[in-house]
């Protein structure tokens, strides 16, 4: 008996992720650049957040020549972001065999109430969090594995700093209760029983959890690392900064070595400017790409 | 007690670590090569062999490693591990650790979407053996002196070369511990030997 898309199979190729670095690239040469730095995976994208962010009005799936042509560039798996509950540019990036999908609130919303059923496909998925009821309402819809929402394309660690210490905080909790206070625990946060069980069983998240939304130096995805995520997306971070190579390559150190303080020392000499980033309060409220989906 | 090391770069490292304290071995995770010193077998885990071999070589693991397995210690690749451990490695000129004498094939079966779990017979092991594989290489060709453990629609995806020991798929995502313990069974007599 074969089984191809089993829980086991999808949820199992984002723990061969942990410890990584996935890099937001726009064509075959960023690709090659990430592969060569180190990064586990590459996210292929029309545009970086802090470019979708500059341009407004919709952001949609990648046209599918971008896609191709990443894929056709490197080794490493390539993830792509399709709009949070658009079936079909879902059932298009399954089709084209990207080895995973991101149902990301960085792309404009095509459904404003539902996400996808993602236990239906074969192709896993990641999802973005910020707490503990919406990480685990998107396991019950599927997700494979779970991301921080974090504010992308800011270039400000803060939000992201606080979904993980807030998801971790929440299954500290979890793991505290007595089992006949759960069921309410999990009307409280909008949680499906069932799930919580099983994280309070464990102790843990029963898929790897990677923080984003705003990494933009060596010492921010040490950080994060830190705070107890599996492994971090960067996005605009890497090819918005002055030398690419350098400083993807600084970030897969430092998110291996995340405690070795003077070798992150070392690693963010000589990189030049970061990205100048967003102060969340200038932020309006209809910026705040986190706040697009529940 | 025998001491097993996970090779601690980047990849499935807790899997193994769970799947070697079932076994009663002591668990340690390898981050620098100073460690090799202190145990007597080593895994190499799942994970990116591209990303792997790049950190292998900042962190000064490549000779430490291929002297580890000179001594005569046991070492076990599984997926990316396999390739690591490949002498060839099609389409690509140079291989990575070359501690076995395979030529293995990347992401052989597919992307992704093709990742897929089968029930195999491994040779030592035992029938239906659960196995897990995900964007999985296979060997292509081994020399006379691999023992192929087991076939996939006749692709070699586990093999055996005296004290090296391979998967293309992943025994540390499931709670069979059967395959852990072969290897945990090679390290033990290993010590012995090297004891001796």
């Amino acid at each position: 008996m074969t089984n191809t898309g089993t829980e086991r199979v999808k949820r199992g190729m984002a723990e061969m992720q942990k410890g990584g670095v996935i890099m937001d690239v726009v064509n075959a040469e960023q690709a090659k650049i990430a592969e060569q730095a180190g990064a586990v995976a590459v996210m292929a994208l029309e545009r970086v957040p802090s470019d979708i962010r500059a341009a407004g009005g919709v952001a949609r799936m990648a046209s599918p020549e971008i896609t191709e042509e990443v894929m056709n560039a490197v080794s490493i798996p390539v993830m792509a972001k399709g709009r949070i509950g658009h079936i079909v540019e879902a059932r298009v990036l399954e089709a084209m065999g990207v080895d995973y999908i991101d149902e990301s609130e960085v792309l404009t919303p095509a459904d404003d109430v539902f996400h996808l059923k993602k236990s239906d496909y074969t192709v896993p998925f990641v999802c973005g969090c910020r707490n503990l009821g919406e990480a685990a309402r998107r396991i019950g819809e599927g997700a494979s594995m779970l991301r921080t929402k974090g504010e992308p394309g800011t270039g400000n660690i803060v939000e992201a700093v606080r979904h993980m210490r807030q998801v971790q905080s929440e299954i500290r909790m979890l793991t505290a209760m007595s089992e006949d206070e759960v069921m309410t625990f999990a009307k409280e946060i909008g949680a499906p029983y069932n799930i919580l069980l099983e994280i309070k069983e464990e102790g843990r998240l029963p898929v790897v959890n990677f923080a984003a939304g705003g990494i933009a130096t060596p010492a921010d995805a040490a950080l994060m690392m830190q705070l107890g995520a599996d492994g971090v997306f960067v996005g605009s971070g890497i090819f918005k900064s002055n030398n690419p190579e350098k400083f993807a390559k600084a970030i897969v150190e430092a998110t291996t070595h995340y405690t070795d303080y003077k070798l992150i020392g070392e690693l963010s000499k000589g990189l030049g400017n970061a990205m100048k980033g967003i102060e969340m309060g200038t932020l309006e409220a209809h910026d705040r790409m986190q706040d697009r989906s529940e | 007690m025998n001491t097993i090391g996970v090779l601690a770069l980047q990849g499935a490292v807790r899997e193994h670590i769970r799947s070697i304290e079932a076994t009663g071995a002591k668990a340690v995770e390898i981050k620098r090569k100073e460690q090799l010193e202190a145990i007597d077998g080593l895994i190499l885990p799942g994970g990116e062999s591209t990303t792997m071999r790049r950190l292998i070589n900042s962190y000064d693991f490549f000779d430490a490693i291929q002297a580890f397995g000179k001594q005569g210690k046991p070492v076990f690749g599984t997926c990316a591990g396999l390739i690591l451990m490949a002498n060839e490695i099609e389409g690509q000129g140079d291989s990575h650790l070359g501690l076995m004498n395979m030529k293995v094939a990347r992401n052989a079966f597919g992307r992704q979407v093709a990742s897929f779990e089968a029930d195999l017979k491994v040779t030592h092991v035992g029938d239906d053996f659960n196995a897990v594989f995900i964007r999985a290489p296979y060997i292509l060709e081994a020399g006379t002196e691999v023992e192929v453990l087991a076939t996939y629609q006749e692709r070699a995806v586990a093999a055996k070369q005296g004290h090296y020991l391979c998967t293309a798929f992943h025994p540390e995502l499931t709670d069979d511990n059967r395959f852990i313990e072969y290897f945990a069974q090679m390290v033990e007599q290993s010590k012995k030997t090297l004891a001796s």
